[in-house]
């Protein structure tokens, strides 16, 4: 392996990537150097992401090229990448739990004669590899019996075998402890110093001050600077991440809220919630910002009945409901549009009407025979009047756009009287024309006196719609703050943890 | 309306694939196409028919059932018992109903709220009910019965044999539970996306559990039926019916990934078999023959319905 000093061993130049209705990379430089701890920080949804996923050969790139050692290079597929010695260790670990870890290292590789492997060799390899990342594990255990951290170590012995030069790690310490993390750095430090390069995604800042050797800001898709990480501050750094985009494109009406609709007092639950306590009251929009794995969505689920309570209360116009299905949830009028639309929002192979009249059926049925008549008509109305672009209310959603199936999602509960409308990433998946009548729709919804818990990972979003926001942090409620006074600094700073 | 010419054309490979059946035996042997031959082709699906009734309401919600042939068995012999036993032919029927109720019901609460694979689960089942009712009857068959209890199957209601218009009867029944009411429909989101009808507010486990029972009464049936005509109960009957019924419902084209199906199409797909076995058997065909023709048509019936949805898609 050649190393090249403090030249580049690769380098991105000005990749673009665009989706439909959003350019996610928009000439992005990037350059990486042997033996260098590199860290991609960024909002959620920035482009960290998707230029990795372009290194990876995941997504292909509109425009730019990628130079390996001065080579331009192709890749086109996680195939090509793993070719080039670029590999890329998600959230989600890729080993097969149920093989040993001295099979995963070498899946593909095994050491055989005439099919049958040598069992001895393989072993012995597989020694090496971990002696390599200074991992003291048996290579006959099965990986599902070790912890998460020796499994990523055991996933960066797998890399380094296949002779990796480029390793992304996307937030890697998110599951481990303070021990752990230290045991993976070492590894790090010590795959580094024989002259590996390492991308570091993570919005643990101190961590990065550790382990970093230079930062690439990017927001919106483009990067904004990149720097030793031994010359910069925090503040600016979170300045530079922050998004300075005007307000006006959120079309906000604030009004004076009404009475109290929604009372968390105490709220906590397994999956990932502690003692929260927040209020949404009539014709407000609440927005709770937080990182990837705040506990946003768990709470929202907990809210809805989706997943149980392990103490406190949910309260609906001062009443105890505290929801253990979503039907009661339902009953006291809480409707939810999921993150995930198609895996938990909708049925996708039946129609408009069946979708929108899924949890209102009761109403419009006698002797469990549904009235045709009283659900299309339903139906009709809501289409018409969300504007919902569909040839027919008998059309499958699977045939309409992501902006098109969120509105029947929401029509849905508008058919069911929902009162409070817990909304996961409303615009998520919605081209720019279909985005601002989401925000239209949700101004209506509370001049009508509906309230709105919004999370939402986009900060200009969360500033631009709510009323108040609460920002999460570990499963807790960090601040509270009044959104015409928020700034993305201020949230950020509460959502990373370092709120003064 | 448009949706149901969509619908229509979507089922209109498996209705071709009849008629041009039907044509072909037409054209290959004269007995084929008479009256006589209709009607008996039509009672002998009628057993079939009833049993993927139950059938295609499990696969629609994502299920399978393969319980349904010893649940034959065993709702038929215990039927049987309370005949010989001086019941009333209402009452023995009933008491069959109930068996095939309960039954249903165990295997949807136990994969319901147990969480156990239905595959799993109705593979116990069907070993379960076999021995129950071998047990039952310390395998030996019930037989001879009142003329009255057999009329189910040799009656004739307006010139028609009874057992097409009990099967008829049934479909219609069965057809509007699962378009017209709410429990059919919550069948079709519960097989398309369960998360996504549990999150409106369904009741799927509930839903889910009467699916299985509905699959045990329509196999309860099908055994009130299968004892009358023969006048004997045996602890050995229903074997395979579970595989003639998956057959008829998934050529009917109901999609065993759940979420899509009519029961129109799986009376075409049970008519489909019957006209199959009926014809070859009227060419002469051995048995031997005929099972591995039948196996061979499912296999194309299905690829050619793949095909024409991705198409579709």
């Amino acid at each position: 392996m050649t190393l090249q000093g403090g030249g580049a061993v690769l380098e991105m130049r000005a990749i673009s990537k665009a989706f439909p209705g959003v350019v996610a990379l928009d000439g992005v430089d990037f350059h990486l150097r042997a033996g260098e701890v590199h860290v991609l920080l960024g909002e959620n949804g920035a482009g960290k992401s998707t230029l990795m996923k372009i290194l990876s050969g995941a997504y292909g790139r509109d425009a730019g090229e990628i130079v390996l050692d001065g080579q331009p290079v192709i890749i086109s597929s996680p195939r090509d990448a793993q070719v080039l010695g670029i590999a890329t260790m998600y959230q989600e670990l890729s080993l097969v739990p149920q093989l040993t870890v001295a099979e995963n290292i070498l899946l593909g590789h095994e050491p055989a004669r005439a099919g049958v492997i040598n069992r001895a060799k393989l072993r012995e390899s597989a020694r090496r590899a971990l002696q390599d990342v200074g991992l003291d594990v048996d290579p006959d255990r099965r990986v599902d019996r070790l912890g998460i951290a020796e499994q990523q170590m055991v996933e960066v012995a797998k890399a380094l075998f296949r002779r990796a030069r480029v390793l992304v790690m996307d937030e890697p310490t998110s599951a481990l402890t303070a021990r752990e993390i230290q045991r993976l750095f070492d590894v790090i430090r010590r795959v580094t110093a024989s002259g590996v390069a390492v991308v570091y995604i993570s919005h643990r800042m101190r961590e990065l001050a550790e382990i970093g050797t230079r930062v690439t800001v990017l927001r919106d898709g483009r990067a904004v600077g990149t720097f030793p990480l031994s010359d910069i501050s925090f503040d600016a750094l979170i300045r530079l991440m922050a998004n300075r985009e005007v307000r006006d494109h959120f079309p906000r009406r604030r009004r004076a809220p009404g009475n109290e609709l929604l009372r968390l007092e105490h709220l906590s639950a397994v999956s990932g919630v502690h003692d929260v306590s927040l209020t949404v009251r009539q014709g407000e929009i609440v927005g709770l910002a937080g990182l990837l794995g705040a506990g946003r969505t768990e709470l929202a689920r907990v809210v809805f009945g989706a997943d149980p309570s392990s103490g406190g209360r949910v309260l609906m116009h001062g009443r105890e409901i505290t929801p253990k299905t979503p039907r009661d949830a339902i009953a006291a009028g809480i409707g939810l549009l999921p993150e995930d639309r198609k895996r938990q929002g909708l049925v996708l192979a039946l129609s408009v009407c069946e979708n929108i009249g899924l949890p209102s059926l009761a109403r419009w049925s006698r002797l469990g025979i549904v009235s045709d008549r009283r659900e299309w008509a339903a139906a009709e109305r809501w289409v018409t009047d969300l504007r919902i672009k569909t040839p027919s209310v008998a059309e499958r959603v699977v045939r309409l756009s992501g902006g098109t199936q969120q509105k029947v999602v929401l029509a849905r509960w508008l058919a069911a009287d929902a009162r409070l409308l817990v909304m996961d990433e409303p615009t998520r998946g919605v081209d720019v024309g279909a985005k601002v009548e989401i925000y239209e729709l949700m101004n209506r919804l509370t001049d009508a006196g509906a309230g709105i818990l919004m999370i939402s990972s986009e900060l200009p979003e969360v500033l631009g719609m709510s009323d108040r926001i609460y920002v999460m942090r570990h499963g807790r409620i960090q601040a509270e703050l009044d959104a015409t006074a928020a700034t993305e600094e201020r949230v950020l700073q509460a959502a990373l943890g370092l709120a003064s | 309306m448009t949706p149901w010419l969509k619908r229509a054309g979507r089922r209109f490979g498996t209705v071709a694939g009849l008629i041009g059946l039907c044509l072909l035996l037409w054209a290959l042997t004269p007995h084929f196409l008479t009256i006589a031959n209709a009607l008996n082709v039509m009672e002998q699906t009628a057993i079939n028919a009833i049993v993927a009734v139950g059938m295609t309401y499990v696969i629609i919600a994502g299920g399978i059932d393969l319980s349904v042939g010893s649940l034959v068995a065993f709702s038929g012999v215990t039927l049987a018992a309370a005949l010989k036993a001086g019941w009333p032919a209402a009452g023995a029927v009933a008491v069959a109903l109930t068996v095939g109720a309960l039954s249903g019901f165990v295997n949807g609460a136990v994969i319901s709220f147990g969480r156990l694979p239905p595959f799993i689960m109705t593979l116990g089942m069907m070993s379960v009910a076999r021995g129950a009712a071998l047990l039952f009857t310390d395998g030996r068959p019930i037989s001879g019965f009142g003329a009255g209890f057999r009329s189910i199957a040799t009656g004739r209601v307006l010139g028609v044999p009874a057992p097409i218009v009990l099967t008829l009867v049934i479909y219609g029944v069965a057809h509007v539970g699962l378009s017209r009411t709410r429990f059919g429909r919550y069948v079709y989101g519960i097989g398309g996306n369960e998360e996504a009808t549990r999150l409106s507010g369904v009741a799927v486990r509930f839903h889910k559990t009467m699916v299985y029972v509905v699959s045990g009464v329509a196999s309860a049936v099908a055994a009130v039926l299968l004892t009358a005509r023969l006048n004997t109960a045996q602890p050995i009957a229903g074997i395979m019916y579970e595989l003639d019924a998956i057959a008829a419902t998934v050529i009917g084209g109901t999609s065993l990934s759940g979420g899509e199906g009519t029961l129109a199409g799986t009376l075409i797909g049970a008519l489909t078999m019957a006209v199959l076995r009926n014809g070859l058997n009227l060419l002469g065909v051995s048995s031997f023959l005929q099972q591995l023709v039948i196996g061979v048509v499912i296999i194309v019936a299905v690829l050619v319905d793949l095909m024409i949805k991705e198409r579709r898609a």
